[in-house]
């Protein structure tokens, strides 16, 4: 780092530390933000005043149980292989989680890339292979490929699960609890859907939204401009992350996800059903899909609050189960569970007294 | 889960190419950006999702002329 | 030539076996002998015994293999003691299907890495099960170590300075790229560290600690050590060593490189005023030329990060599967 930014980036630390205006209710609505947070330690400068929601942008804390039980049931049948991104592994369906499946003898794998699960497809025809495909816009294109390649390549024996989820929705609806100052928007998100897809959202609620990075730079950016609008309470949008996020975002993916997947309601946990947050396999892709319609049930364990936390009504230490019942070890719900979870977070990274 | 990271593409074979991540080499599709040899892009679950500008945000510049300027006014 | 259940049954194709691979390769004066156990002369000082087991996959990666591995995890944990490794015992299994030539490699670098770690194989053993081509070596090690030397888990103090010898995550990330099939540059740091050890010693370092840093990571045994030892430890993020190529793959793949596990690194704890002395000590060894120090050791409990932009953050073992079959 040059000498110019350091001193930016002190300058912007200073900033947020040293904050004293109104008492600020900002979100960050990405996992990936609130996991990032924490790790560079952006999170542990701000004061008191600012207090920092975790929303619902992390797809393992916001898929319904009955879309686990389904995979739980498919690892089950004979011949067939259930193939997801590691972290939903050891997500609870409302008996076990894939993991669980796993070792009572359920087939189940995972991936980095959902394209490498073609080459094993294509070497083990008899297996069926059902693809978790799970994700927000950021991974859609990912599914996309997968899709194109699986007809091109005359794959018989692949199909998707869907739970693709979109965000501006999600976020209307947190914005209309009139609860929270102002947005940290999802970066890679908006690398897809581009900056001005949250104009909307900024222009109708009168709050500001500031696209951010991940990086400790670009996280201390973000949040120091959020800071400073919504201190002056002053709605709009700022897009802090221009290398990467064009206002009007990647257009030729955002062509192929419309080409390959129709908008439907999704059910996401804490949320319920929101209408057109979701993404299905449309026309002629459709025949690949495994079921993905109509999973919309949630049993939340009785008592389980991940609904609340992720809508940033609670912290995660508000939840009674918090640390005592559910623990990353023993967790009860998804925000427990995730990497990226608000609660596993609080409790594996937790808070150092200043 | 939405980890990216920045590489560069190192050549190009149709709809793929073999983007270096500081020495790791990882056969990335890059169907959705129009990127050429040299170009660094952002990289999510094997995909590359945009191709990287050089653009410091100028916004931060300006951040903190205001920020000045209403601790000034106050 | 492939290994069949038949080399492992005891008769003339063990002896064969044993003969044309293991006895070509491993060489000592009791281990020639071939009799059912090694008559070893009464050392010294202490004896300080260790077993270890090696289950890697590949066996074969960029800078090493299972059979490097097996010698390198099981002397380090010696030298880990305060104790001179000399003898060391290998047992192996090999799934029938295993390729003799590859066997053979792996069984050459083995004695290779005794040669440059100093200690003798005096006895071993091999089976043959069912399987795929695979195998899987179990280790017995022994020390001596000599009288004044206090080194436990339990000995950290406040005030200790922690240096860490080398960079982390490179053989957590070579495994990981080859279970991947990424094309890499990262090199599996697996070695001996012994001779490091032993100039802290001879150079009169005051060691209240040392641990080899393996699966889990740095912050698995820090945290390890600190309650142990009933103090706190904090690292100062900016000073860890981590390589370009470690920093990338974490990037892509979303993981920490305090969590990754290391083949060839030492934590060690001394008093401050041994500190910089230390510090030289082994950054001029053999495999020590990246090492910092990391941090030190305070009163309290737990293990903290003081972070690039100057705030504090909880460090915690590391939870969950990790990446299986790593060493």
């Amino acid at each position: 780092m040059n000498p110019e930014q350091q001193s930016r980036r002190k300058a912007m630390a200073d900033y947020l530390k040293s904050y004293s205006g109104r008492p600020l209710r900002l979100m960050e609505v990405c996992g990936t933000h609130t996991s990032m947070l924490y790790r560079t330690g952006v999170r542990a400068l701000l004061p008191n005043e600012i207090n920092m929601l975790s929303g619902p942008g992390c797809p393992v804390c916001v898929t319904p149980t009955n879309y686990i039980d389904k995979l739980v049931e498919y690892s089950f049948k004979a011949n067939t292989c259930v193939l997801s991104f590691g972290d939903m592994l050891s997500v609870p369906g409302s008996e076990t989680s894939l993991l669980g499946a796993r070792a009572r003898g359920g087939h189940v794998d995972f991936f980095y890339a959902p394209e490498q699960a073609l080459d094993r497809a294509e070497k083990e025809p008899e297996t069926t292979f059902i693809l978790a495909a799970v994700g927000f816009e950021t991974t859609a294109p990912v599914w996309v490929s997968v899709v194109d390649a699986v007809l091109k390549r005359k794959l018989r024996n692949v199909k998707l699960l869907t739970a693709l989820k979109t965000m501006p929705f999600a976020m209307d609806t947190l914005c209309a609890t009139g609860k929270i100052d102002g947005f940290l928007c999802p970066g890679h998100v908006a690398v897809i859907i581009g900056s001005e897809a949250f104009r909307p959202l900024a222009e109708k609620w009168g709050r500001p939204m500031v696209v951010g990075g991940f990086t400790a730079e670009l996280l201390l950016a973000a949040l120091a401009r959020l800071v400073h609008e919504s201190s002056c309470g002053r709605g709009g949008l700022w897009n802090e992350y221009p290398s990467y996020v064009r206002p009007e975002g990647n257009q030729k993916a955002q062509a192929a996800i419309a080409r390959v997947f129709q908008p439907g309601n999704a059910c996401w946990r804490g949320l319920g059903v929101l209408r057109c947050s979701g993404l299905y396999l449309r026309g002629k892709y459709a025949q690949l899909d495994a079921g993905s319609y109509g999973l919309d049930d949630d049993h939340l364990p009785d008592g389980c609050r991940c609904g609340d936390v992720l809508t940033g009504d609670i912290n995660p230490r508000q939840c009674p189960f918090f640390n005592q019942k559910c623990t990353p070890d023993h967790p009860i719900g998804a925000c427990m569970v995730s990497s990226e979870g608000a609660c596993r977070i609080y409790c594996v990274e937790g808070e150092i007294s200043k | 889960m939405c980890v990216a990271y920045p590489g560069k593409i190192i050549n190009i074979n149709g709809d793929h190419a073999n983007v270096d991540f500081a020495g790791s080499r990882v056969k990335i599709n890059i169907s959705m950006v129009d990127a050429k040899v040299g170009d660094y892009v952002l990289v999510h679950a094997g995909m590359a999702l945009q191709k990287m500008k050089q653009e410091e945000a100028e916004s931060l510049t300006n951040l903190f002329t205001e920020v000045n300027e209403t601790t000034n006014e106050s | 030539m492939k290994i069949e259940l038949r080399h492992g049954a005891g008769g003339v194709d063990t002896s064969r076996l044993i003969k044309n691979i293991f006895a070509r390769h491993f060489h000592s004066p009791v281990l020639d002998r071939m009799e059912d156990g090694a008559v070893l002369p009464r050392p010294e000082g202490d004896i300080v015994l260790t077993t270890d087991s090696f289950v890697v996959q590949p066996l074969e990666f960029a800078g090493g293999d299972i059979g490097r591995l097996s010698v390198c995890g099981t002397v380090n944990d010696l030298s880990c003691m305060g104790a001179q490794p000399r003898y060391l015992t290998a047992a192996f299994i090999l799934e029938e299907g295993l390729e003799a030539d590859l066997l053979e490699r792996i069984v050459a670098s083995m004695a290779h890495t005794a040669d440059e770690a100093g200690v003798q194989i005096v006895a071993g053993d091999t089976k043959v099960v069912e399987g795929n081509g695979g195998m899987f070596i179990n280790t017995a090690g022994c020390g001596v170590r000599p009288a004044g030397r206090d080194v436990s888990s339990a000995n950290l103090k406040p005030g200790d300075q922690l240096i860490l010898s080398g960079t982390l995550g490179d053989h957590h990330g070579t495994i990981l790229s080859a279970r991947m099939n990424l094309a890499s540059s990262l090199k599996s740091d697996c070695a001996p560290l012994t001779g490091m050890v032993e100039k802290l010693f001879s150079g009169h370092i005051d060691v209240h600690t040392i641990r080899d840093v393996t699966r889990g990571g740095l912050a698995t045994v820090l945290c390890e050590l600190a309650e142990a030892s009933g103090c706190s430890a904090e690292l100062d993020e900016e000073a860890l060593p981590v390589s370009e190529g470690v920093r990338a793959l974490c990037g892509i793949l979303g993981l920490d490189p305090l969590t990754m596990g290391n083949e060839g690194k030492l934590l060690i704890a001394v008093p401050e005023p041994d500190a910089a002395r230390a510090l030289q000590i082994v950054k001029s060894a053999p495999y020590g030329e990246n090492a910092a120090v990391i941090g030190e050791v305070k009163p309290g409990k737990g293990v903290a990060l003081k972070t690039s932009v100057g705030s504090m953050r909880t460090v915690s073992p590391l939870r969950g599967e990790g990446l299986p079959r790593i060493c």
